[in-house]
C-alpha cells in the first residue's frame, strides 16, 4: 500500500480531489457572501426584458448555463429567437 | 407512472445523500429516468456527492417561487443518459420550501420522469417533512447503531401519519423499506454490532437492502460520483441490488462483502500463522 502510493502522486488521488472541489466551490460561495449567484433570475429577468423590446420571445425558450473552475467561471445564456415570429411581425409594420 | 420515492432517516450523518445520488444513479442505469431533489434548503450538498456543484445555476427554491422554469433548474448528469438533478438553493432558509410549491413541482416532474428520488434532510422539521409528504415509497436509511435505529422508528411514524397518502384516511400507507447503511459483517458476527435480524425485528419492515461499511464510499463522495457506478466496489453492488429490489425484483439478500471479510480473514491468518 506504502509504494502504491508513493507512485500514485503522478494522477491525483481523490482526496485531492476533494480537496479541490470545495477549494473551487468555497472560493465562490465566500467571494459572494455565502452566496450562490442569486442573482441569476434578476439578470435574467433584466436581459430578457432588453430583449422583448426588440423581438418576441418565449420565457421558456431561456438557456443559462453556468460553468465554474478554478481560474476562469463562464455564463451563457441562450435565447432561442423565433425568426418566423419576428419575420412575420416585422412584415406586417 | 412515476414513483416519488422519499430517502430519509431523521438521524444526520447515515448516508441520505450518499444513498439518493446511489439509488438516483442506480435507478437511471436501469433505463428509468430519474430525478433526485435535494430537500436540504441552506445545507445543499446533493450537488457534490453527484459531482455537478459547478454546474448549479437555478434551484429548487427559484422554481417553487416561479423566478425559473423547472427545466431551466434541471440539471442532466453528464455520465447518465436518463439522470437529472434538482439542487436546493444554498442560500434561502427552509420557510422557502411550501406545501403547495412542492407538490407543483412532484406533479410537474411526474409528467416526465419514472422516479422522482427526494433526498430528506435530517431531523424532522419543515424540510423532512415536506420530503416525505408527497412520497409513495420511503427508504429509511439506518445505520446498525441506537441513535439511528431509535431515530428510524420515529420517522417511521411521522410517514404514517403525517404524509399525503396516511392523511387519506383510506388505508393507503407509504410503503416503507429499510436501508441498512455501514455494515460491518465481522462486527456484526462477532456480536459487536447489531445484526441485521435485530434491526429488523425492532423497526419490523421489509429490507430493501444490506449497504456494507467500504472505503469506496469516501472515494466516491470525494470524486463526486454516486458510488454505484464503482461496480467493482461491494457497497456499489449492494446499491445496485437494492434497486433491483426497488423496481420490484426478487433478489436474494447476499452475504456481505469482499473487503471487510477478506480482511478480516487475513488478520486471523496473520494472528495465527
Amino acid at each position: 500500500m506504502v509504494f502504491g502510493f508513493s507512485f500514485r502522486q503522478r494522477k491525483p488521488n481523490s482526496a485531492q480531489t476533494a480537496k479541490e472541489r470545495l477549494q473551487i466551490l468555497l472560493a465562490h460561495e465566500r467571494s459572494s457572501g455565502g452566496a450562490s449567484p442569486d442573482f441569476l433570475p434578476l439578470l435574467q429577468r433584466d436581459i430578457l426584458e432588453v430583449v422583448r423590446r426588440h423581438m418576441e420571445i418565449d420565457s421558456d425558450a431561456v438557456d443559462v448555463k453556468l460553468e465554474r473552475s478554478d481560474d476562469l467561471s463562464s455564463l451563457e445564456i441562450n435565447i432561442e429567437l423565433p425568426y418566423a415570429k419576428t419575420a412575420k411581425a416585422q412584415g406586417a409594420n | 407512472m412515476s414513483k416519488v420515492i422519499v430517502v430519509t432517516s431523521g438521524k444526520g450523518g447515515v448516508g441520505k445523500t450518499t444513498s439518493s445520488a446511489a439509488i438516483g444513479a442506480g435507478l437511471a442505469m436501469r433505463g428509468h429516468k430519474t430525478v433526485v431533489i435535494d430537500f436540504d434548503v441552506g445545507l445543499r450538498n446533493l450537488d457534490m456527492i453527484m459531482g455537478c456543484e459547478r454546474r448549479v445555476v437555478f434551484d429548487f427554491i427559484n422554481v417553487i417561487q416561479g423566478d425559473a422554469k423547472l427545466k431551466q433548474a434541471l440539471i442532466k448528469d453528464r455520465r447518465l443518459e436518463n439522470l437529472y438533478v434538482l439542487p436546493t438553493s444554498q442560500t434561502r432558509d427552509k420557510d422557502a420550501l411550501t406545501k403547495e410549491g412542492v407538490k407543483a413541482v412532484l406533479d410537474e416532474l411526474r409528467q416526465e420522469f419514472d422516479y422522482i428520488v427526494c433526498d430528506s434532510p435530517a431531523g424532522i422539521e419543515r424540510g423532512a417533512h415536506l420530503a416525505m409528504y408527497y412520497a409513495d415509497e420511503a427508504v429509511v436509511v439506518t445505520n446498525p447503531e441506537v441513535s439511528s435505529v431509535r431515530d428510524s422508528d420515529r420517522v417511521l411514524g411521522l410517514l404514517n401519519s403525517k404524509s399525503a397518502l396516511a392523511e387519506k384516511g383510506d388505508g393507503s400507507a407509504v410503503k416503507a423499506q429499510l436501508l441498512l447503511t455501514r455494515f460491518d459483517q465481522n462486527r456484526s458476527a462477532s456480536g459487536d454490532m447489531m445484526s441485521v435480524e435485530d434491526v429488523l425485528e425492532i423497526l419490523a419492515i421489509p429490507l430493501l437492502g444490506i449497504i456494507p461499511e467500504s472505503t469506496s464510499v469516501l472515494k466516491a463522495s470525494n470524486e463526486g460520483t454516486p458510488v454505484s457506478l464503482d461496480e467493482k466496489s461491494p457497497a456499489g453492488k449492494a446499491y445496485m441490488d437494492a434497486v433491483g429490489r426497488l423496481v420490484g425484483e426478487q433478489i436474494e439478500m447476499r452475504a456481505t462483502p469482499g473487503e471487510q471479510r477478506r480482511g478480516f480473514f487475513q488478520r486471523l491468518l496473520g494472528r495465527t500463522a
